[in-house]
């Protein structure tokens, strides 16, 4: 039953899911953790006009760029490296890297806008809590943070689970290559387009297996967060 | 030389005023309570006090010094000095003892001293052996508690509370207004505290000033306050067992008022049309057996709740046709009766009890 399975290969496209999307994830951390929490902490109380408006429009761009269709995504990004686009030179097309690039455009958004929510959720009271126990403002500031870390591991975990079921981006910018950018999702469309049912099959289980994996171990430790 | 000092004071939000004209001074070692109904302006007033907002108008002196608003430093400085407890307290996610040891963490206390202060601040509110806890998997009374110890934990020279016992079970209430009076005793703490309980503010006020609608109705000791009461005092005073109806003379020389829903209630006063009646919660006989007295009024009902106020016990009486009575009886009857919220009671009242306009 077994035979058409390669297993080797099958190792090889998990690993590369795996180090596409998790590098994608940190990287997108990096930049969107620190852009949410700056967010989320300035609140106007309509005290100007004006910057309240652009506040409020930024925000609603975050949202919207939160709901991003991958292909779109992806699109965009070809154009930028296929050899005519103004990043050609770089040779980047159809490599695991322009992967990475596609899902990370994805998941800033998103860490950005749930570790913006959770900072701003608790901003106010905590502060203020802090400030009255004697805290300057920058280490008022670092309690929210720290308040909000839950709000912000939840960033992290969302955007992974968008980022490892993405197929639309990255079946574009990494081109599906067997051995070189095949990841679990642009693998399971091709293995089903060839008639491989149980090969894509096998894939999806992995797929699922692996996020329910990774969601299990973030989970814990948010749970474990919460009490502790 | 009072340590605080507030003058002319004015806040508005929005342009709603919500504190007018208000000026008082707290001395060193007072224990001073606001009272008023809710809506008052007594949070806002111990905020500005906190240094947590400005004033629209008017200043407040620490001794004898203007706060400056715009010195971040002198703030923090100032705040310092200062303990507040709010009345819906807010904990950090992490242990109590972590919560406790923030104050003096960000004051850059030493790790032994920390240690040492946090271990005394948990006794004084009764809760060693709490340390390890989360404090956001403690009850309402406990995280009150801890809240005061956050307070406490640095011996502020000024410790603000803000209805610190309000929505507290009987045993949390004894045990927080035992520690408010024992800071102000031996550490000699000077304590401005805000409170809608009458008793309350009797059993631990040095000084007393009754807030209304943003302004200070009277200012003074508890007599010089609730004595010869104000019109608004009095009606905030007497907010209990306050019914209306109509009243209509008997032929044994009594009046029957009909206070709706069915229900009425025997008066000895002679009075016919409508009519505000009192029935102070101190004259209402409570029993859990059917009474046989010679009070006139008598009821069935269920009690919906119960404030500790040291000595004695109020308790909500809800009666049919949904009306509810405050009676207020001894610790020791209520601790014999092993009354409960929920526990059918039977309630009674002479007719000369009733006082009307």
């Amino acid at each position: 039953m077994f035979e058409d399975i390669y297993w080797e290969e099958i190792l090889n496209i998990t690993l590369l899911s795996l180090r596409v999307s998790g590098t994608a994830v940190l990287v997108g951390a990096l930049i969107g953790i620190p852009i949410g929490a700056v967010l989320g902490f300035r609140q106007f109380k309509g005290k100007r006009t004006l910057m309240r408006f652009v506040d409020i429009t930024l925000k609603s761009l975050i949202n919207t760029f939160m709901g991003l269709p991958p292909v779109v995504v992806g699109l965009v990004v070809y154009l930028l490296l296929t050899a005519a686009g103004p990043f050609g030179w770089l040779g980047l097309l159809y490599t695991p890297t322009a992967m990475i690039i596609t899902q990370l455009i994805m998941v800033v958004p998103i860490i950005i806008g749930v570790t913006m929510s959770a900072v701003g959720s608790v901003e106010k009271s905590i502060r203020e809590r802090a400030l009255s126990l004697g805290a300057t403002e920058t280490q008022a500031a670092w309690l929210v943070l720290r308040e909000a870390r839950m709000g912000v591991l939840t960033s992290i975990i969302v955007a992974f689970g968008a980022a490892i079921s993405e197929v639309g981006g990255i079946m574009i910018t990494g081109g599906n290559i067997r051995w070189w950018t095949r990841t679990l999702t642009t693998a399971v469309v091709v293995e089903t387009e060839l008639g491989n049912f149980t090969m894509a099959l096998t894939l999806g289980t992995v797929l699922l297996s692996m996020a329910f994996a990774i969601n299990l171990v973030l989970t814990i430790v948010q749970v474990k967060g919460a009490r502790r | 030389m009072p340590t605080v000092e507030v003058q002319n004071l004015y806040k508005e939000y929005s342009g709603r005023q919500v504190l007018r004209d208000v000026n008082f001074g707290v001395k060193n070692g007072e224990l001073f309570v606001f009272v008023g109904p809710n809506g008052a302006g007594k949070t806002t007033l111990l905020r500005i006090i906190d240094l947590l907002e400005e004033p629209t108008s008017g200043r407040v002196l620490f001794d004898g010094q203007i706060v400056d608003y715009s010195s971040k430093k002198d703030m923090v400085a100032l705040r310092r000095k200062i303990g507040m407890v709010f009345q819906q307290a807010i904990l950090f996610n992490m242990s109590v003892f972590d919560n406790v040891a923030y104050p003096l963490k960000v004051r850059g206390e030493s790790e032994r001293n920390i240690k040492q202060k946090v271990k005394e601040a948990l006794g004084l509110v009764q809760l060693n052996g709490f340390e390890c806890k989360n404090a956001l998997a403690l009850s309402g009374g406990e995280v009150q508690r801890v809240a005061i110890a956050q307070a406490l934990v640095t011996e502020p020279d000024l410790l603000l509370l803000d209805e610190p016992t309000a929505n507290l079970d009987p045993k949390n209430v004894s045990i927080v207004e035992e520690v408010i009076s024992n800071i102000n005793r031996e550490r000699q703490t000077t304590i401005i505290m805000t409170t809608h309980n009458m008793f309350q503010a009797e059993n631990l006020a040095h000084r007393l000033a009754f807030l209304n609608d943003g302004k200070i109705e009277s200012i003074g000791t508890f007599q010089d306050v609730f004595g010869k009461p104000s019109k608004p005092v009095k009606s905030f005073a007497r907010l209990e067992n306050v019914f209306y109806g109509i009243s209509k003379i008997t032929t044994e020389g009594t009046s029957i008022v009909d206070i709706g829903n069915g229900l009425q209630i025997e008066a000895a006063f002679r009075k016919t049309g409508n009519v505000r009646l009192h029935v102070p919660p101190e004259d209402i006989i409570l029993s859990t057996q059917p009474l046989i007295s010679s009070a006139r009024n008598t009821f069935e009902g269920r009690i919906t709740q119960i404030s500790d106020m040291g000595h004695v016990v109020k308790l909500k009486v809800k009666i049919a046709g949904n009306k509810s009575f405050m009676a207020q009886i001894t610790k020791r009857s209520f601790n014999e009766m092993q009354l409960n919220i929920g526990s059918k009671v039977y309630m009674a009242f002479k007719a000369s009890s009733v006082q009307t306009n």
